[in-house]
């Protein structure tokens, strides 16, 4: 990966961003074009432009399209630097960012929400809070389980995750059997698959500064990343504190997914495939592989949502299902490439 | 410069090393020989702080290592390690560049110097024309010797080597040994092949069963009589004519016997 590639490959990729949300807020019950999105964000930044667009056309652009794509680049950028962090941290391909327990974390929180009305003095900010709570309070078990002798062991965080998720997925279906309203038993379904619906410009701003803050941290740390990559062994002989560094990195991810999975639900799959595709174009080093990997989660969920958004108009699809049926044969193709090593080294 | 005091490590039900005390000078090129089992790499880990010894203390410039904050220690010393990971796919030049993790701050960019001297560790190790391979394309050798261009290139007083001859065919491990024999820093490198560690080595340290047996030049530790008792079989000990250094010849103990008859 030359410096050149590099920067052509992320302009390309901003460039495709760029285009893809602009296609994004143009699908959709009523049409519209790009002359009139670009109208209506000049005029929204201030910019003096000519008004042709109606008050309906400017409301559906600036309340409720534009909110909800950028939302999903977020999650998107977000769930793929998260899966890139857990995977180094691990250092198993086929982890993910739910895998030390946050999405069936959040899973209880937001059924206890829906279905027994937990939290219900926050008003609307419930669902979002009990999710982050359930999540942090997961990844803390699942921590505290794998800390042996003062030592985090990767094999212990691995199988603690599995087993937390087990225990948190079977209160979520206990209060989903138990229950008889059958509207919460399926917005529990449709939250546990995953929706930007709810998106709206005062909500998007703690994904959006939660994730520039552990972008940029975790590519501060891009060399540690790296040798964290090459077994613990020699990741210490290269001078770092093992343990400092796996707690800072367990603390961020978490803290990422945890209000991301609060935003929009634990959308599946992103956070696995999009580091391994990122790996297959630049390889394994980090400098590279976090922005482009962010780039690329975010370009893939704003093209699901628009899907999502389509599909089955004027019902919603369920992004997750999105996300898994584009995601899965793909997984599938790269499984079968002979070139790429999902790390094994083959 | 390094003073390994008293040192004993367990495991639970088993203690692999038992008080082990030696102390090693600068610039030397140290061997430690042993059996299979014996402690050998358990000394090294130990002496690379991967591993947390039961008890005793190693010195490094009459400082605690314990003391030592990792990155400190990663600047004094530079390990290759038995296992050579092919986990994910790194470029063999972006590895190498690794080895300079231990000098940088956050947000520090590689400079110019980082890059010369990556380019001259890789040199040094004969891997220069692999620089744009990944990991993954490169033979067993190959891999060691990107390894040890990634160690040289951390710039340390100390290099610890862990059997860096496996894998290597006989060309590659006379070249490895020569190019680290050269190096004016203080080498200890764990060996199993006794002639490579006769011909290399300034001191030798035996070990045996988790002691240490013996300390001492070549001559004095590569012994008929040591080599029975820790390695059991017969040694036969000679001078390799053209490098003059001494050279063994082995067989096992009943070849002897069944020739008498």
């Amino acid at each position: 990966m030359t410096r050149l590639r590099f920067t052509l490959l992320i302009g390309a990729l901003l460039a495709g961003l760029l285009v893809s949300m602009t296609f994004a807020v143009m699908v959709g019950s009523v049409g519209i074009t790009p002359s009139i999105i670009w109208e209506v964000l000049f005029s929204k930044i201030g910019l003096p432009v000519e008004a042709t667009a109606s008050k309906a056309q400017n409301i559906i652009i600036w309340e409720i399209r534009l909110p909800r794509i950028i939302l999903a680049a977020i999650v998107g950028a977000a769930l793929a630097i998260s899966g890139a962090a857990i995977q180094a941290l691990v250092r198993n391909p086929i982890a993910d960012p739910y895998i030390l327990g946050v999405s069936s974390g959040a899973s209880v929180g937001a059924t206890m929400v829906i279905l027994l009305g937990a939290f219900s003095f926050l008003g609307t900010y419930a669902l979002s809070f009990a999710a982050f709570l359930g999540a942090i309070l997961a990844v803390v078990i699942v921590f505290l389980l794998a800390r042996v002798n003062g030592r985090t062991s990767v094999i212990r965080l691995l199988l603690a995750g599995i087993a937390i998720s087990m225990v948190f997925s079977a209160i979520t279906n206990f209060m989903l059997v138990t229950s008889k309203q059958q509207g919460g038993i399926q917005a529990v379904m449709h939250w546990m698959l995953g929706s930007l619906a709810g998106a709206k410009w005062s909500t998007i701003g703690i994904p959006f500064f939660t994730f520039l803050l552990v972008f940029l941290l975790l590519l501060l740390n891009y060399r540690q990343l790296n040798a964290l990559l090459l077994g613990e062994e020699l990741a210490t002989t290269l001078g770092i504190n093992l343990d400092r560094f796996r707690i800072f990195i367990i603390l961020v991810v978490s803290l990422l997914t945890g209000v991301v999975v609060a935003s929009s639900g634990s959308i599946g799959f992103v956070g696995l495939i999009i580091p391994h595709l990122v790996r297959m174009i630049v390889g394994s080093n980090y400098k590279f592989v976090l922005p482009i990997s962010a780039l690329m989660g975010a370009v893939f969920l704003v093209w699901a949502d628009m899907v999502a958004r389509m599909a089955i108009a004027p019902e919603e699809m369920p992004i997750g299902i999105i996300t898994a049926v584009c995601g899965g044969p793909f997984f599938i193709w790269m499984l079968r490439r002979r070139r790429y090593s999902f790390g094994d080294g083959e | 410069m390094l003073q390994v005091k008293n040192i004993s490590f367990s495991v639970p039900e088993k203690q692999i090393l038992h008080d082990i005390s030696f102390s090693m000078d600068q610039g030397k090129f140290i061997g430690i020989i042993g059996p299979n089992g014996s402690g050998k790499s358990t000394m090294l880990k130990i002496i690379y702080r991967y591993l947390k010894q039961s008890s005793g203390q190693v010195m490094l410039y009459e400082n605690d290592m314990e003391q030592m904050t990792r990155k400190k220690i990663a600047q004094e010393m530079a390990v290759v390690s038995q296992e050579t990971p092919v986990l994910f796919d790194f470029t063999v030049k972006d590895l190498v560049m690794m080895g300079r993790t231990p000098y940088k701050q956050w947000l520090a960019q590689d400079s110019k110097e980082d890059f010369a001297i990556v380019e001259e560790s890789m040199k040094l190790a004969d891997v220069l024309y692999l620089k744009d391979r990944t990991l993954g394309q490169l033979s067993g050798g190959e891999k060691k010797r990107v390894m040890l261009a990634r160690a040289l290139a951390q710039q340390a007083n100390i290099l610890i080597l862990d059997e860096p001859t496996n894998h290597l065919d006989i060309e590659h491990q006379l070249q490895l040994m020569d190019l680290v024999k050269e190096l004016p820093i203080t080498i200890i490198a764990a060996l199993h092949d006794l002639n490579l560690a006769a011909s290399y080595c300034d001191e030798l340290l035996l070990m045996d069963e988790g002691n240490l047996h013996m300390k001492g030049t070549p001559e004095q530790v590569l012994t008929e009589e040591t080599i029975k008792q820790v390695f059991h079989v017969q040694a036969g000990i000679s001078k390799n004519p053209f490098t003059q250094k001494l050279h063994l010849f082995f067989y096992a103990e009943n070849v002897g016997r069944s020739e008498d008859k």
